[in-house]
């Protein structure tokens, strides 16, 4: 075990990624070289070549469409969009191409090995377009995986089984906690399992979701709750799709409660999918509505960012509407 | 060209010659502004529109089986286009697109290939992948969407793709193949293969942009691709005129850095000869290469649509004049190649063998229901194993609503 932020153990996964098969390759704007604008690609170049670990055009489409032929050759990329807010010139690339590629040629080819990682979200002071969490629009595409590490544990793990697994994978880092979150990661290789979301914290009163950066706050805010005398569970989905509806509901059924809590604009975003899903399958179970702590269906601001964010107090205040409905 | 090594820029910024974006730039102390169409871009031509062929030509070295080999499957691809597109008349099938016209461009072009080299294309290359070896049941297998398609009865018709024959699977959207070619023969250069990549789209797609930036990336990566432009004159109504201003697309391959010919794409043996060296120069210099074929599409746009209402007869006629396969018929017969009762025997034998693969096929089940979830993931998750178990308790509720699978279904 070793202290590691981040991207210090975004990096260990990459390197052990490229050092245990050949076929993976590494590229997107300034990943070369200059090791990413976030250094999440430091020494990649050096250690692995050129031919490896390269710099591409300032083209997310091509970045994608590249990544695309790449992997249905048979070659496993790691392609990096520089931000999330970028990729949407690629959503054609991903929506069309990257999900349907094995469904459409009946298997024949597949984008199975590629891995498009991102850095999202806020917190920042990025303003409109270097903190959205766009993960809902991804969730909405049959033939993708939507997979968010909450602490550099769970990125290294999941980046590691992400790269290895036979589906297309969109793999976001909540960049506020790039440097932010330390914490002890092996220096050897393991893989955390896709589409299982975890149980950080039992709980009896009432069940807390979120993923990625989000996991920070309702912790916060299940601290506050404790000294109330509310007992909170709580969840990290840790992959958007497939989502493990079978823990969470698990959990509601236990608790009688959720609540919900995500980054993105609340109308549409994927707090929307789980209420639908929890309330079908655990109707009787619960003792007061779903609720959504999440951002403002507005883009995403700059000098009010404190209050757009679904902080611990909303969220705080939030549970305890929740357990006193 | 691109060095990522290094940009070493001397004290106060004085700049080396090093410096890429710098580098061979003349000074001039006049305003010259660049008029449009200042290179010339000559177009290949060996055979003149009566199949004789130019003085002092380059001539391809091509022997005669290879000749008959692409005579014949441009009369194999008129007479399927021709007996499918009357299905699709007949209700048949939902859709067809004929290439009719464009039978030089896309037969020729795979004739100079290995059969290891990956073909992208993009909808009208039926002529590619029969001399490729796709079998006229396969063809009527992928149109009836049976489970006999590998692509599993999931897409429209036309929408080919077969592994075994290295023709990756058509995808509607136009272009995206592009920037994937570009990936896919990096992938070839890395792992040593004796192969590159082949891509086609039409003069449409170019303006999408992943043309641009499969092109930009397909040079600046040094990948071993073909890109292959039909202008074929027309992206379904809007003509060529409409489509771009610049001097047609061979021009933008002197832009991004791509070695470039244009050719006449009704001339197989210019074709032929293009592709030839184009593959020549890619996979020995690792480099990309752009072919522009000028063509005409003779045939509507598919069968949804009506050409008459866009261009005149006159113009069809013109371009009739220039028929790629009647060109090539005459060149044949000038070398003595044609045994012409062997021809017409070939052309019965086509008709007949294509009605009866469209007979067979059309009597030939879809796939299982089960198969409605698969290759969405490697395997079906929980979710998709809910939705297919509600949806055959659903079926298995209403089997009249749902012949084509009611009988068939599996309660696992």
């Amino acid at each position: 075990m070793t202290k590691m932020n981040m991207l210090q153990a975004i990096n260990s996964a990459l390197i052990t990624a490229m050092t245990d098969d050949e076929k993976v390759m590494v590229f997107g704007e300034d990943v070369g070289h200059f090791g990413g604008v976030f250094r999440a690609t430091s020494n990649l170049q050096q250690k692995f070549g050129k031919a490896r670990c390269f710099n591409t055009p300032l083209t997310e489409q091509g970045i994608i469409g590249f990544a695309n032929g790449l992997a249905s050759h048979g070659s496993v990329p790691v392609a990096e969009i520089q931000f999330g807010d970028y990729i949407f010139p690629a959503f054609d690339q991903i929506v069309n191409e990257t999900a349907k590629f094995r469904y459409r040629s009946g298997g024949q080819f597949t984008c199975g090995t590629l891995t498009i990682r991102t850095p999202y979200g806020g917190g920042i002071a990025g303003g409109l377009y270097h903190s959205q969490s766009p993960e809902a629009f991804f969730a909405h595409i049959p033939g993708m995986k939507v997979v968010i590490p909450r602490n550099p544990y769970q990125a290294k793990g999941l980046l590691l089984a992400s790269i290895r697994d036979d589906n297309p994978v969109l793999f976001m880092e909540p960049k506020r906690l790039y440097r932010a979150s330390v914490g002890e990661v092996p220096e050897e290789d393991y893989e955390l399992p896709l589409g299982k979301a975890e149980v950080v914290k039992e709980g009896d009163h009432i069940t807390l979701l979120a993923w990625g950066a989000q996991i920070e706050v309702i912790e916060k805010a299940a601290a506050m709750a404790e000294k109330d005398g509310i007992s909170c569970e709580i969840i990290d989905l840790r992959s958007i799709l497939p989502w493990d509806a079978e823990t969470v509901c698990a959990s509601v059924k236990k608790t009688g409660r959720l609540l919900v809590n995500h980054e993105a604009p609340q109308t549409g975003g994927f707090a929307s999918e789980i209420s639908a899903t929890v309330q079908e399958r655990c109707f009787l179970y619960l003792e007061s509505p779903i609720t959504r702590v999440c951002g403002l269906d507005t883009p995403y601001p700059l000098a009010h960012e404190k209050e757009y964010m679904p902080d611990h107090l909303k969220t705080y205040e939030a549970i305890k509407r929740c357990v006193n409905f | 060209m691109v060095n990522n090594d290094g940009v070493k820029v001397r004290l106060r910024g004085f700049m080396v010659k090093d410096r890429n974006h710098l580098c061979d730039v003349g000074i001039s102390h006049r305003v010259n502004i660049i008029d449009k169409g200042t290179v010339d871009i000559p177009m290949l031509q060996i055979l003149r529109p009566d199949g004789s062929v130019h003085d002092n030509a380059d001539m391809p070295d091509i022997s005669k089986a290879t000749a008959q080999k692409i005579f014949q499957t441009m009369h194999y691809i008129r007479v399927l286009d021709e007996r499918m597109v009357g299905a699709q008349r007949q209700g048949r099938i939902s859709f067809y697109l004929a290439c009719s016209g464009e039978e030089a461009s896309t037969v020729g072009s795979a004739a100079a290939l290995s059969e290891h080299d990956m073909i992208m294309s993009q909808y009208r290359e039926q002529g590619t992948l029969a001399y490729r070896g796709y079998r006229t049941e396969q063809f009527m297998n992928q149109m009836f969407s049976n489970k006999l398609d590998p692509n599993k009865g999931r897409q429209m018709p036309i929408h080919y793709g077969d592994k075994a024959l290295n023709f990756m699977t058509i995808s509607s959207p136009l272009g995206t193949q592009i920037p994937q070619a570009a990936g896919y023969a990096y992938g070839q250069k890395m792992a040593g293969n004796d192969a590159l990549t082949i891509c086609y789209f039409g003069e449409g797609a170019a303006s999408e942009g992943d043309f641009h930036a499969g092109l930009n990336m397909a040079s600046v990566l040094s990948c071993p691709v073909i890109f292959f432009c039909r202008n074929n004159g027309y992206a379904i109504s809007t003509p060529a005129s409409e489509q771009f201003s610049g001097d047609g697309i061979a021009s933008r391959g002197l832009g991004y850095g791509i070695k470039t010919i244009r050719v006449d794409g009704n001339d197989v043996l210019a074709v032929y000869l293009a592709t030839q060296k184009a593959r020549e120069i890619a996979l020995a210099e690792h480099c990309p290469v752009l072919i522009e074929a000028m063509t005409y599409r003779l045939a509507a746009h598919s069968t949804s649509d009506d050409p008459t209402g866009y261009r005149s007869k006159e113009e069809e006629q013109k371009w009739r004049e220039k028929d790629p396969v009647q060109r090539f018929e005459n060149w044949m017969k000038s070398k003595n190649w044609l045994d012409e009762a062997q021809h017409k025997d070939f052309i019965e034998k086509t008709r007949q063998e294509v009605l009866a693969a469209m007979k067979k096929a059309e009597q030939v089940d879809i796939c299982d229901i089960d198969d409605l979830v698969n290759d969405v993931y490697d395997t079906p998750p929980w979710h998709l194993q809910v939705q297919l178990s509600q949806l055959k308790q659903h079926i298995s509720q209403y089997p009249d609503a749902y012949p084509k699978t009611s009988g068939r279904i599996r309660h696992d």
